[in-house]
Parts: structure tokens; C-alpha cells; sequence
């Protein structure tokens, strides 16, 4: 008599908790083959559309194996200074493009901070003094990051001749794009307790800027600057494709006459500066988040 | 009382004797100004030479920037062609598809890698470091070069870029998947060994459970970034819209040229609407941390 309902009582427990439990499986398996099924239907769109096949690709593995293996013609141990000095046989004016690109990525990435940082003051929700000024600089923002950077070669190129000249301007174009959006981002997340401070003292909105924003957010631009020059150096080694300078120039011209050996030799280049720069600037990047952290 | 309440009783003396007693708190010690010093002044001496150096100070520029006004800018609006639309949405379709089976077959390649890229998997050092290097080796190269080299491999149209996409997203998400399967919980792994299960059923009930959500919020967001990647990819000749965009501009019908691009950019906006709204509702994870910041360029 005293048992009973209380087994009855657990028994309904279980029962509920069988019953959830199915219905809990059974949302899942029908999530699980709506996405499943809308994912079959884009991957065969997909091939489709694009008209891949797995042959074709089998097909190309034997000449992409070719294409990489003369990238790197025969070094011999004992004439190694031979063989490789006939493989960088133009290094002179490959070293020259590498320089330039470099430089390109540099002058785009203070170009394009410094525009970007200054409108960046005006596209954050809480610096901005009117809105309107707020949604265009956001759409400044948006037009200059949103446009590719290859695209906006292309324009420039037009205006401003085959040369460094366009790639800087198109890199510097995208770099304040991208800058102001994250500076805006930086300039949303401060403190506003020093520019009360300096507005009760009797500053003005550039004081307020100058004294109470900049030592706030100027570690988080370092870094962010650090970063961008960074993708800056790869943007820089490309827009050359399409006639901008720097060393994508070289590596465009080599494909196109299929001196392979020069496109491995540039390509060997291009990876160690890539290297070189991304370790030298993370360390740097890293001293700079450290005293910002420890001044704090 | 020496000390005053007030601002303006306040006296010079007071002042340097303060600066006397805390010399730390009125200014940085002179190394370290003379350090930052330094590097502004490098930086402002580095910035005009290269100014210098491409001809900014010249007259060519100012001549280029009328130009640029004039020709380019003055040309382009307002867009036209919209009697070759259907042929731009398919274009469009084609750049859209280029990145997801691009992102897929990367994600398909790099699945099994990763698990050799991360510490906690592979007990030998060589092989774990070789796989990482071999990731950064893949990433560094742009999308545009490997493209370039495809489109000699496979010849022109969507398969070159397709490769190009998939090669890179192979380096990325070696690293990514890397990273969220050296950062998962220990304990269901340990829980499924001591039930007696083998490197199989670790795998799978131990470690994709705990990393999937991650790995699909991942991809998802590089096909994002892909769909970017792809729309540019046909100026070396790899397919998709890039390729209509290159030929128009070449060909100087800037206004065409304009109408893609504006078709670009929705697209784009579109995507990231779509895949954020997908990354919510499959994964919940409204405060996603964001993905490698060098993989990704915003």
C-alpha cells in the first residue's frame, strides 16, 4: 500500500524522462538531416555549377607535380655555389622588387593607419559628436575594407601608371579600411573617466582626444599596426599581378614565360621574407602588449 | 595646515618640489624617452624617403590624383550593364561555389593533419613540428599566387581556384583545428580509455565531441572569408566573377566594372549575414572568439 505509489510514482518519472528524451532524439535527427540535406544540395550545386570533376583534377596532379619539381632545378653538393648562384641569376633585380615591396608595405601601412586612425575618432559610437558624421565615416570604413585590395590596384593603375605608385595607394586604401574599424573598436571599449576629468578642467574636444584617448588606446594601435604590416607584406607581394610593382611583377612575368626555376627562386624569397617579418613583428607586437599591460 | 585645498594657492616651488620628491610621476626617465624618440623619428625619417622614393612629392602624383578624379572616379558612376545581369549572378553562383568546395576540400584535407599538428595527440616532437611547419608553409603564399600556379596546372576556370582556396584553407585549419584540440578537456578522453576504448573510440567519443562545435565554427567563418577570397581570384584567370571584373576593367568599361563590384559587395554582406545567423543557430556561440588574427584579413 505504501510502495505502490511510490513506484508508481518513479515509474512515471522514467516514463516522462523516456519520453523527452525520444522526443529530444528526435529534434535532433530532424536538425541533423535538414542541415544534412541542405548540405548535400549545396555541395552538388557546387559541382554543378563549377562543372568539378575528380578527373580533371587527377588529371592535372601529373603537371602540378612537374610544375613544382622544375621549380627547383638540380643543386649539386660540390658545385652547390655554382648551381645555386645560375639559379639566382638574377638576383640583383629580384632583391631590388623585394626591397620595394617591403617599402611599399611600409609607406601603405603608416598611410593607411594614419587616415584610418583619424577617422576612426569620428566612426566610434562614443567619440562621434553627430550621428550623421558617425554613419558616413562608417561607410567610408566599409566601402575602403569591403572593395578588394587587387581591385582597387586596378583603379589606381589606371590613374596612376603601371608602378609602386598604385599598389601603395591601393594597400593604403584597404589598410584604412581595415584600421578604422578596428581603432573605432579600440575608441568604443575606454574609459571615459579622463575625458570628464579633462573636460572639467576646461579641455576641448581635441585635448579630450589628444590627453584623454590617445595614451588609452595607443598600445592596442601598436599592436594593431605591428599586425597589419604584417598582411601588408603579402598584399604588397601580389599587386604587382596586375601591373602595381614590387615583386608579384617578377613572379607574374616568370609564370607567364614558364621560367619555372625563376618561380621557385622567387617564390623561396618571398616565403623567407614573409617568415622573417611575421616572427620579427610578433616579437615586437609582444613587447609592445607587455608594457601596455604592465603600465596598467 | 601647509597643505592647500585650493588649485590657485598652489606656488612653482611647490610644484618642483614635488617633481623633486617623484621624479617618475612628471615624465618617463630620459633612456626610455629618448628610445620612443628614436623610433618616431626613424619612422617619420623611414615614411619620407619611401615618399621620396615612388615619387609622392612629385607632380606626376598630383597629375595621377586629377586623373584618378576624372577618369576613373568620373567614369564609373553611374553603373551600368544591367542587360548582362544574368551573366554576373552566374558568375556570382560560380565564385560562391568556388569557396565552399575550396573551404570543404581544405577543411576534408586538414581534418586528419591537425590531429598530427597538436601536442597532445602525437608523442613524436618531429612529426608534430614538421606538420605546424608545414601549415605556415601552405598559409604563406596568398590566395593569387597559388592561383597563378594552378591556372598553369589545371588550366584556365573555377578547379584553379578551387585548388588555390583549398591549399590555403588546408594551412589554416591545420592550425585552427590544432589549436582547439590542444586546448580540450582531458577527462573524456580518460573517462572512454578506462572503459576500455581504443584510439577509435577516443577519437570519436573523447575528442570530436568536445571539438566539432569549434571546428564547424571555424570553417564556417573562413568560408566566409573565403567567398571574399574567391570574387578575386578570376583576374589571374581562376573563375568566378574576378574573371568578368578583370576583363572589363582591362577593357575600360568602367561602369560595368562598377555594377560588379557593387554585386560583389552585396554578395559578400549577404554571406555574413547568412553564415553569422548559421554559426547562432548551429553552434550558440553568440561570443565566438575570433579565429587566428593572421589567417584572416578583415
Amino acid at each position: 500500500m505504501t510502495g505502490a505509489p511510490s513506484r508508481a510514482g518513479t515509474g512515471g518519472v522514467a516514463a516522462r524522462f523516456e519520453a523527452q528524451y525520444a522526443q529530444y532524439r528526435r529534434q535532433k535527427r530532424i536538425y541533423a538531416a535538414t542541415f544534412g540535406t541542405i548540405f548535400v544540395a549545396c555541395l552538388i550545386a557546387s559541382i554543378v555549377t563549377t562543372k568539378f570533376s575528380l578527373w580533371t583534377l587527377l588529371d592535372g596532379v601529373p603537371r602540378a607535380t612537374e610544375f613544382l619539381a622544375r621549380m627547383l632545378p638540380p643543386l649539386h653538393w660540390n658545385s652547390f655555389s655554382e648551381d645555386f648562384s645560375a639559379w639566382y641569376w638574377n638576383a640583383g633585380d629580384w632583391f631590388h622588387s623585394l626591397l620595394n615591396t617591403l617599402l611599399m608595405a611600409y609607406l601603405a601601412t603608416i598611410l593607411g593607419t594614419l587616415i584610418g586612425g583619424a577617422i576612426s575618432f569620428f566612426a566610434a559610437r562614443n567619440l562621434a559628436q553627430n550621428f550623421a558624421v558617425y554613419w558616413i565615416a562608417r561607410r567610408i570604413l566599409e566601402i575602403a575594407r569591403t572593395v578588394p585590395d587587387i581591385v582597387w590596384a586596378l583603379l589606381f593603375v589606371f590613374a596612376f601608371g603601371i608602378g609602386p605608385v598604385a599598389g601603395i595607394l591601393a594597400i593604403t586604401v584597404h589598410t584604412l579600411g581595415a584600421q578604422g574599424k578596428l581603432f573605432a573598436e579600440v575608441n568604443e571599449n575606454i574609459s571615459p573617466l579622463p575625458i570628464d576629468g579633462l573636460r572639467s578642467a576646461g579641455g576641448n574636444w581635441f585635448h579630450e582626444m589628444r590627453f584623454g584617448v590617445l595614451p588609452q588606446v595607443l598600445p592596442n594601435y601598436l599592436s594593431y599596426t605591428f599586425w597589419r604590416f604584417e598582411l601588408n607584406v603579402r598584399s604588397a607581394t601580389i599587386v604587382g599581378f596586375v601591373g602595381a610593382g614590387g615583386i608579384g611583377h617578377d613572379l607574374f612575368t616568370a609564370v607567364q614565360l614558364l621560367y619555372f626555376a625563376d618561380v621557385g627562386a622567387i617564390l623561396l624569397m618571398i616565403v623567407a621574407t614573409i617568415m622573417a617579418i611575421d616572427m620579427l613583428s610578433e616579437k615586437i607586437r609582444h613587447g609592445v602588449i607587455g608594457k601596455a599591460s604592465f603600465s596598467h | 595646515m601647509t597643505m592647500s585645498s585650493r588649485l590657485t594657492d598652489i606656488t612653482e616651488a611647490d610644484i618642483a618640489a614635488e617633481r623633486e620628491r617623484n621624479p617618475g610621476v612628471f615624465g618617463a626617465p630620459l633612456g626610455e624617452r629618448l628610445y620612443a624618440w628614436m623610433a618616431w623619428g626613424g619612422t617619420t625619417a623611414l615614411t619620407g624617403y619611401c615618399l621620396y622614393r615612388f615619387g609622392f612629392l612629385s607632380g606626376d602624383f598630383l597629375h595621377g590624383v586629377s586623373k584618378f578624379g576624372d577618369t576613373v572616379v568620373g567614369q564609373m558612376f553611374p553603373p551600368e550593364g544591367y542587360e548582362n545581369l544574368p551573366i554576373f549572378l552566374k558568375a556570382i553562383g560560380e565564385t560562391v561555389a568556388m569557396a565552399f568546395l575550396g573551404t570543404l576540400l581544405g577543411a576534408f584535407w586538414a581534418l586528419p593533419l591537425s590531429f598530427l599538428a597538436s601536442k597532445n595527440m602525437m608523442r613524436s616532437r618531429p612529426v608534430q613540428f614538421g606538420t605546424r611547419r608545414f601549415a605556415d608553409l601552405l598559409r604563406s603564399f596568398d590566395y593569387l599566387i597559388w592561383a597563378l600556379i594552378f591556372v598553369r596546372a589545371v588550366g584556365l576556370g573555377p578547379l584553379a581556384g578551387i585548388m588555390a582556396i583549398a591549399i590555403v584553407e588546408t594551412g589554416t585549419f591545420i592550425k585552427l583545428y590544432s589549436e582547439a584540440i590542444e586546448n580540450l578537456d582531458r577527462k573524456q578522453i580518460d573517462g572512454v580509455t578506462s572503459l576500455g576504448g581504443n584510439w577509435m573510440h577516443r577519437i570519436w567519443f573523447g575528442v570530436l565531441p568536445q571539438v566539432l562545435p569549434m571546428m564547424l565554427s571555424n570553417t564556417l567563418y573562413m568560408f566566409e572569408h573565403n567567398v571574399r577570397s574567391a570574387s578575386i581570384l578570376g583576374i589571374v584567370g581562376a573563375g568566378g566573377i574576378g574573371f568578368l571584373l578583370g576583363d572589363r576593367l582591362r577593357a575600360y568599361e568602367l561602369r560595368e566594372a562598377c555594377l560588379i563590384i557593387i554585386l560583389i559587395i552585396i554578395t559578400v554582406y549577404a554571406i555574413d549575414y547568412l553564415s553569422k545567423f548559421l554559426r547562432e543557430q548551429l553552434i550558440g556561440d553568440h561570443k565566438r572568439r575570433e579565429p587566428i588574427d593572421d589567417a584572416v584579413q578583415i
